[in-house]
């Protein structure tokens, strides 16, 4: 019976390790900040929570996997605050997404923003 | 905001913040002994007492039936959340990992028609949560600026039922 469960977790954290690679092998192949963005981040909150949940199987039902439900929550929500203020914050300091972005509806917005600063 | 307005304290708002608190504080604390379960009771209590109006927001009449209606509502629309990340994220790892990369990325502006900081604050993290889409800002007149991997997301994203499953939580009232 134990060892059954801690096969499902040892399953889990592999399952997580993978996502883990998979956004780091994106990180290192995708063409500017915003693409990458979306391989860290989004691969990670995947990894992560299968990571802690199979840390949470493998711990029981304790108080401690209860704060790692915690903790994993606090993840879901800390992770696309960040991503969401890093992707803003790079635009508006002028990193220019790769060529083929089309359509970005964004850069009028920018512009119209800049004019009306101007005038 | 204006002035802070002295308002009397509604007692059932207190003892659900003081309840919600109270099981938060025993979870992390994990000591069941009587020194900390008191201590507990004491900084739940005071919390609880001053700062329940941001645990349950004042909208008018029953709000606090709303907020409760609001969190059972919330848990399905959690696991439904969960599945689209999941499902998503293979989409993603399956691009990520294809040899030809095929992205096509674009920042599309997206409509929601919804209302209220705490709708608005959860869909846009609920749509960077889902790989392939990125919220890169709320402009005017409440529309997303959305940062997409390939094209196929920005037309999944517009076709979804994301938002409208965001705006069934909060019941059309604004938060």
């Amino acid at each position: 019976m134990i060892s059954i469960i801690t096969l499902i977790s040892v399953i889990l954290l592999m399952l997580g390790s993978f996502f883990f690679i998979a956004g780091s092998i994106g990180l290192n192949r995708l063409p500017d900040v915003y693409t990458r963005l979306h391989a860290t981040t989004k691969c990670d909150t995947l990894g992560q929570s299968l990571i802690l949940l199979g840390v949470m199987m493998y711990e029981g039902m304790t108080f401690t996997s209860l704060k790692i439900l915690i903790i994993a929550g606090f993840l879901l929500i800390a992770n696309p605050t960040g991503a969401h203020a890093l992707a803003k914050g790079a635009y508006l300091s002028g990193v220019i997404p790769c060529e083929n972005t089309e359509p970005d509806e964004y850069r009028d917005l920018c512009a119209e923003v800049d004019d009306d600063l101007a005038a | 905001m204006g002035l802070p307005v002295k308002r009397k304290k509604d007692l059932v708002a207190v003892s659900l913040t003081f309840v919600a608190l109270y099981l938060y504080w025993v979870v992390l604390s994990g000591i069941l002994d009587v020194v900390h379960l008191s201590l507990g009771i004491l900084s739940a209590l005071l919390v609880a007492y001053f700062f329940s109006d941001l645990l349950m927001q004042r909208t008018g009449r029953g709000y606090v039936s709303a907020t409760i209606t609001r969190v059972f509502r919330f848990v399905p629309y959690l696991f439904w959340l969960l599945c689209q990340i999941v499902r998503a994220n293979i989409d993603v790892v399956k691009i990520i990992l294809d040899p030809k990369l095929p992205i096509s990325p674009c920042i599309i502006k997206f409509d929601p028609g919804l209302s209220g900081d705490v709708p608005l604050t959860l869909l846009a993290n609920s749509i960077t949560l889902t790989p392939g889409t990125l919220t890169l800002d709320i402009g005017s007149e409440r529309s997303y600026y959305v940062h997409c991997l390939t094209q196929h997301h920005g037309e999944e994203l517009l076709a979804g039922e994301m938002h409208l499953r965001v705006g069934a939580v909060f019941g059309g009232d604004d938060a």
